[in-house]
């Protein structure tokens, strides 16, 4: 792989802390979404001149990948290494991506969707998306002369920032609200991870992470790595377009916490056609948020701008973000595609939970619940069609909310005569039988 | 005179400092007296509008200004204003 050196940088203004990477040849540098002014490839996440976003500036025309070096490549995300922003595959590092595209025809019948398919990726190695972007962040993170990672995270990044460490032998950081589920705790201190519990609401974790990365200059996948982490969720469009044979589905179900997920999906899938692996085709996109933190559901269906949710009420704390700083951008995708954004109530999201999993053997964590419900709102609402071929993205694991999925009902997980729970008998098969007899 | 904190992407325009002690009444009154103590900060707080760029987030003793006054939010000289940029996202 060639390198080159990097451009001159236009700004005199110092890009940040850390030295600044060598860029591939594919990729020139960073850009800002708003202004579109270039920066330095460095560990940069704010332009300079307006305050906007950065992101990675590729240089697609040159970018020559097909699909049967794609095919000879091993399982994972960097089968898609030529559209991500780094060198090579890491030394170290887990096994993410690849996730399974399962056809799910018993729920899509309960829809009305007649060709339903569910992205499972419940099955990455800390049992969410967020694998994706994290694996991305920490590949990258070495050549900005980052030695900790760290993350603000409504629990699932809490996780995968862990994971991603631990196996890169980094040690991470990461900052949660201290209302988040004592699972997803429990799993980042699984990996070694320091969790710092905030009291306060995720939006209240992302500003003192800001500052802190600001000030400290530790790698916040989230913060001042994001240019590099938003890109990992691309390969969960590209990982759509293979499974299905290199071509798109009629309709995307994902669900918007920051909309940053939900935005790369669309850049993916343009990316797809600017290399020439997919025939452009539109897609619509639909998005999910718990009706309790629906900022982006609210603009859309008033048809106005993102305003942010001062006080999350809602059981799906992995969407609790208030102030959502890709709103605005997933609003537009599903604006300018002909989709929609659903607002779910808590009640909705439980009950898809308990279908992915009675109907599909999934088991989704509340966002997956939310997703379902969002794809069931826009068949509704006629934004699925008839005939339509859709995916619905389950981006992580019941474990790691496991009181979600009875909320609403009588009985809790945990308590006896709940339905399907036998009560305890001894061991012998007589006792059995008389229990079956009942 | 209001506290303000500076971060990095405006300090080149504050002679790099991080911190500041300002006049003003309210969080407008505030920011307008940062422009015209450091005129280089206008280009990167404010949009063509004139209005403050929208990917300025404001926070007044760590309260989005947005769930407040906005920019009439009043202040004082017990209370800390902070400029960051929005950038939110798990």
């Amino acid at each position: 792989m060639t390198t080159e050196l990097l451009p001159t940088p236009v700004s005199t203004v110092d890009a940040g802390p850390g030295p600044r990477a060598a860029s591939t040849g594919r990729v020139r540098g960073l850009v800002c979404r708003n202004c579109r002014r270039p920066a330095p490839l460095a560990l940069a996440y704010v332009c300079e001149a307006c305050f906007g976003p950065l992101e990675i500036d590729y240089d697609l025309d040159g970018i020559s990948i097909d699909r049967s070096t794609i095919a000879a490549r091993p399982p994972g995300i960097w089968r898609y290494l030529e559209l991500l922003p780094v060198d090579a595959p890491p030394a170290r590092g887990l096994a993410v991506g690849s996730t399974p595209l399962v056809a799910a025809d018993r729920i899509g019948a309960r829809l009305g969707i007649e060709r339903l398919w569910v992205k499972d990726d419940t099955r990455n190695p800390s049992l969410s998306f967020k694998d994706r972007a994290v694996a991305v962040a920490a590949a990258r993170a070495p050549s900005l002369g980052i030695d900790t990672l760290a993350c603000a995270s409504t629990g699932n990044l809490a996780g995968a920032t862990a994971a991603g460490a631990a196996a890169a032998g980094l040690p991470a950081f990461v900052f949660v609200p201290a209302s988040i589920e004592p699972a997803k705790i429990d799993h980042a201190l699984a990996y070694g991870a320091t969790v710092v519990p905030i009291d306060g609401t995720y939006d209240d974790v992302n500003r003192l992470c800001i500052e802190v990365a600001d000030e400290l200059g530790w790698g916040f996948v989230n913060v001042n790595l994001r240019p590099f982490y938003a890109e990992g969720s691309k390969t969960l469009a590209f990982e759509i377009a293979e499974g299905l044979g290199w071509r798109t589905p009629d309709v995307i179900v994902a669900p918007i916490a920051s909309g940053a997920m939900f935005a790369k999906l669309a850049k993916g899938l343009r990316e797809l056609v600017q290399v020439g692996l997919i025939e452009p085709r539109p897609v619509r996109f639909v998005g999910g948020q718990p009706a309790g933190c629906a900022p982006v559901a609210t603009a859309w269906s008033t048809e106005t701008e993102v305003e942010p949710v001062r006080a999350p009420d809602t059981i799906v704390h992995s969407l609790a973000i208030g102030s959502p700083a890709d709103g605005r951008y997933a609003l537009e995708v599903a604006r300018s595609s002909g989709g929609s954004i659903e607002a779910i109530d808590d009640l909705a999201t439980a009950q898809g939970i308990r279908d992915l999993a009675a109907l599909e053997g999934i088991y989704a964590e509340p966002a997956g619940g939310v997703t379902l419900a969002a794809a069931a709102a826009a068949r509704r609402r006629g934004v699925i069609r008839l005939g339509d071929e859709v995916v619905v993205l389950v981006t992580g694991n019941g474990l790691k909310a496991p009181d979600a999925r009875s909320f609403g009902l009588e009985t809790r997980p945990a308590e006896p005569d709940r339905p399907g729970l036998a009560p305890v008998i001894p061991p012998s098969f007589s006792a059995f039988e008389r229990w079956l007899q009942r | 005179m209001t506290a303000v904190r500076i971060p990095p992407v405006l300090r080149a325009s504050t002679a790099g400092l991080k911190h500041l002690q300002l006049e003003g009444a309210t969080v407008r009154e505030v920011i307008d007296r940062l422009v015209t103590v450091y005129p280089a900060t206008a280009g990167q707080l404010h949009g063509p509008d004139g209005e403050l760029n929208r990917f300025v987030n404001v926070f007044v003793n760590g309260t989005d200004v947005r769930h407040l006054q906005a920019l009439d939010t009043p202040v004082t000289d017990r209370d800390e204003v902070v400029l960051l940029p929005a950038m939110a996202g798990g």
